[in-house]
């Protein structure tokens, strides 16, 4: 019995220890960000991996998500005899919930995943350590330009799902089972209000981008510098971040007041 | 690090498009003003508000003209409702504001009626005439005990 | 400099001193990585000092260990470039960080470096793309390509042909006698070795026993003949009497 609680508080207590080295880490990045010289070229390469390169899955898996929900509440709505709420029904669990979770989680797979295994593989290569010896802070050189891409692309990519997920399920809703386009579109602006819902995307994403940033570098810099390490950091960065994001979207719901 | 043109390209169209997407959902979806008009708060005291909310749009004949800006109690604890439209809207002296609601079972509004008075609102001042929440129960309660008397 | 201790090692005590060639021997697991990642301040010992340069590093922040790095470079035995960049990116990036040389002269004088160690027209290549003996020498040349002081060299003879061993050790040689260069290399790869060594230091039992080759080649010490082997010590003693004849 006593077994069990030790290993309970042995276990707490590397649980705060984790935290308290992610939030130094997270420290150190933000107080390397003002630090000359400002790493815009690798900024823009990180964005690139993180952005540009996730476009494609963000882009198929918003219209297909968007076309499965305009099916999916079609047929329900239809029931009330309610179709011409499909606009409203739609713009509003996609642009609050769908949008920036699933955004979340789709980057988290793509992005954070190959952030973590090339910092990772950077330490097992000693290429960070070699960076210390050349009096260069591996923090400021590798982390810090690819945690504000994924901060600054998670927004974008949010917002680029959820306006083809609309466009999907007016692709069901309309072009297919015939429901009046205008309806669904006023149905859509009249539900939907800046502050409390495309507001609360645009937060979401953003803590989204940052915690997944964070995570994402912390576990490269910090895994066992070999292959095995790396892995499993890899694995780590992508059950951890999607956790976190699934919780703090709880949180900032909650706190949002919905 | 090579600094690729096309590379470089692909962000900025990336960044382009996600801020075009960005601004579509903000301003066409979630009607957010960037061109800020001026307004002006009127006043409207109602006996019920029923399922009234903060943000509930202001129509005149259907068209919304504005916003519900604040709801709260007067100091006859009457309910008190501050509407915000456009300043240059003129609006006749008695002109009334009542709570509506959008379709059967849908979000309450307020609809304003024009009068026939040369003077108009300004800024502050209170509509005359209100006419307040239509409750469902109340409703179905009256037809019953007036079915009930005519019996 | 003199070095203080850690679970690898106990008790050890050592001392190289400045301008020579100084060679870290031992068995697999010795510690001898580990001695010079101390040196660079990347590892720390858990009790004792490490004197750089008459500088207590032990106990300095990251920050403040960077100052000291000013004056060091440091080869590692898997090159450590840095894969997404270029040669010329990789050799140049100290210049780039701390200097405010302008492009020319950076290009000019990652130029001047790989070729003196023997490398022409690679600039525009990655680290993918070259093979074990040239990426070992473009490190080599993006570690000198600030003029070191101290130059640490973790297995630079590993796993490299004749042939490109020999022009390693002529450079690092040379680098020495010519500039003055302090250099610790940590080996196992005896012949090339022996020959450039001021001090060899052999780790072993978790402390050093440091001596001259002529000392080793002599020694009657349990660990040193166990180490060197028959043939080392003959080799060493034969190699001190043609040193002996011709003078470096």
């Amino acid at each position: 019995m006593t077994g069990a609680i030790r290993k309970l508080g042995a276990q707490s207590s590397s649980l705060i220890e984790a935290l308290g080295r992610i939030a130094n880490f997270g420290g150190a990045i933000l107080s390397s960000l003002p630090k000359p010289p400002t790493r815009f070229g690798f900024f823009i390469r990180a964005l690139y991996d993180a952005g540009v390169l996730s476009v494609a899955l963000i882009l198929l898996s918003g219209f297909t998500v968007g076309m499965v929900l305009g099916l999916q509440l079609y047929t329900t709505l239809t029931r009330f005899g309610a179709e011409g709420g499909l606009g409203a029904v739609v713009g509003l669990s996609l642009i609050r919930e769908l949008g920036p979770v699933l955004t979340g989680l789709l980057v988290t797979g793509r992005a954070g995943s190959a952030i973590t295994a090339e910092i990772g593989s950077m330490k097992a290569t000693e290429q960070l350590d070699g960076l210390r010896m050349m009096a260069i802070d591996p923090v400021h050189f590798v982390a810090m330009p690819r945690a504000l891409a994924l901060t600054m692309a998670m927004p974008l990519l949010n917002a680029l799902f959820i306006t083809l997920s609309i466009a999907g399920a007016y692709l069901v809703g309309v072009t297919i089972q015939g429901l009046d386009g205008g309806v669904y579109i006023s149905g859509l602006e009249n539900a939907v209000r800046f502050g409390d819902d495309v507001g609360q995307s645009l937060v979401k994403s953003l803590v989204f981008g940052l915690l997944l940033g964070l995570i994402a570098t912390y576990k490269g810099h910090a895994c066992a510098p070999d292959a095995e390490g790396v892995a499993r950091a890899t694995t780590s960065t992508v059950v951890t971040a999607s956790v976190c994001i699934l919780v703090s979207d709880y949180m900032i719901t909650a706190f949002w007041g919905v | 690090m090579q600094s690729n043109s096309t590379r470089d390209l692909a962000v900025g169209v990336f960044v382009l498009i996600g801020l075009g997407a960005l601004g579509y959902l903000s301003l066409r979806v979630g009607g957010l003003e960037i061109t800020h008009q001026q307004q002006m708060v009127l006043r409207a005291t109602f006996d019920d508000i029923g399922g009234l909310s903060v943000r509930a749009p202001v129509r005149i004949a259907g068209v919304k003209v504005g916003q519900v800006a604040t709801i709260g109690l007067d100091k006859d604890l009457r309910a008190e409702v501050g509407l915000a439209v456009a300043s240059n809207l003129k609006l006749s002296i008695d002109s009334s504001a009542a709570i509506r609601t959008s379709g059967l079972l849908g979000d309450q509004f307020i609809s304003v009626e024009l009068g026939g008075e040369d003077a108009v609102m300004q800024d502050g001042e209170e509509f005359t005439f209100t006419e307040s929440a239509l409750s469902i129960d109340k409703l179905i309660g009256q037809f019953v005990h007036n079915a009930g008397v005519s019996d | 400099m003199t070095f203080g201790d850690r679970p690898i090692f106990d008790g050890l005590e050592c001392q190289l001193n400045k301008g020579g060639v100084h060679l870290l021997l031992g068995g697999s697991g010795a510690g001898k990585s580990t001695m010079l990642r101390m040196i660079g301040g990347l590892q720390r010992p858990d009790s004792g000092e490490v004197l750089v340069a008459g500088e207590r590093i032990a106990t300095k922040t990251e920050k403040e260990l960077w100052q000291v790095r000013m004056g060091i470079g440091m080869l590692f035995q898997n090159g450590a470039l840095l894969d997404s960049m270029t040669v010329l990116e990789n050799v140049g990036l100290p210049l780039r960080e701390h200097t405010k040389s302008s492009e020319k002269e950076i290009r000019s004088r990652v130029a001047e470096v790989l070729a003196a160690v023997g490398l022409h027209d690679v600039e525009s290549l990655l680290p993918r793309q070259l093979s074990g003996g040239m990426l070992r020498r473009v490190a080599f040349a993006r570690a000198i390509v600030r003029e070191p002081e101290i130059l640490l060299c973790d297995e630079p003879f590993s796993g490299l042909d004749p042939l490109n061993v020999s022009r390693i050790e002529a450079l690092l040689m040379q680098l020495n006698h010519d500039l003055g260069l302090t250099v610790v290399v940590t080996s196992h790869h005896m012949a090339s070795s022996l020959r450039m060594a001021d001090q060899m230091i052999l780790l072993r039992d978790k402390r050093c026993v440091a001596g001259t080759p002529e000392e080793f080649a002599g020694s009657d010490d349990a660990r040193i003949t166990e180490f060197l082997g028959e043939d080392g010590q003959a080799y060493l003693a034969r190699l001190h009497e043609i040193q002996e004849r011709s003078p470096r």
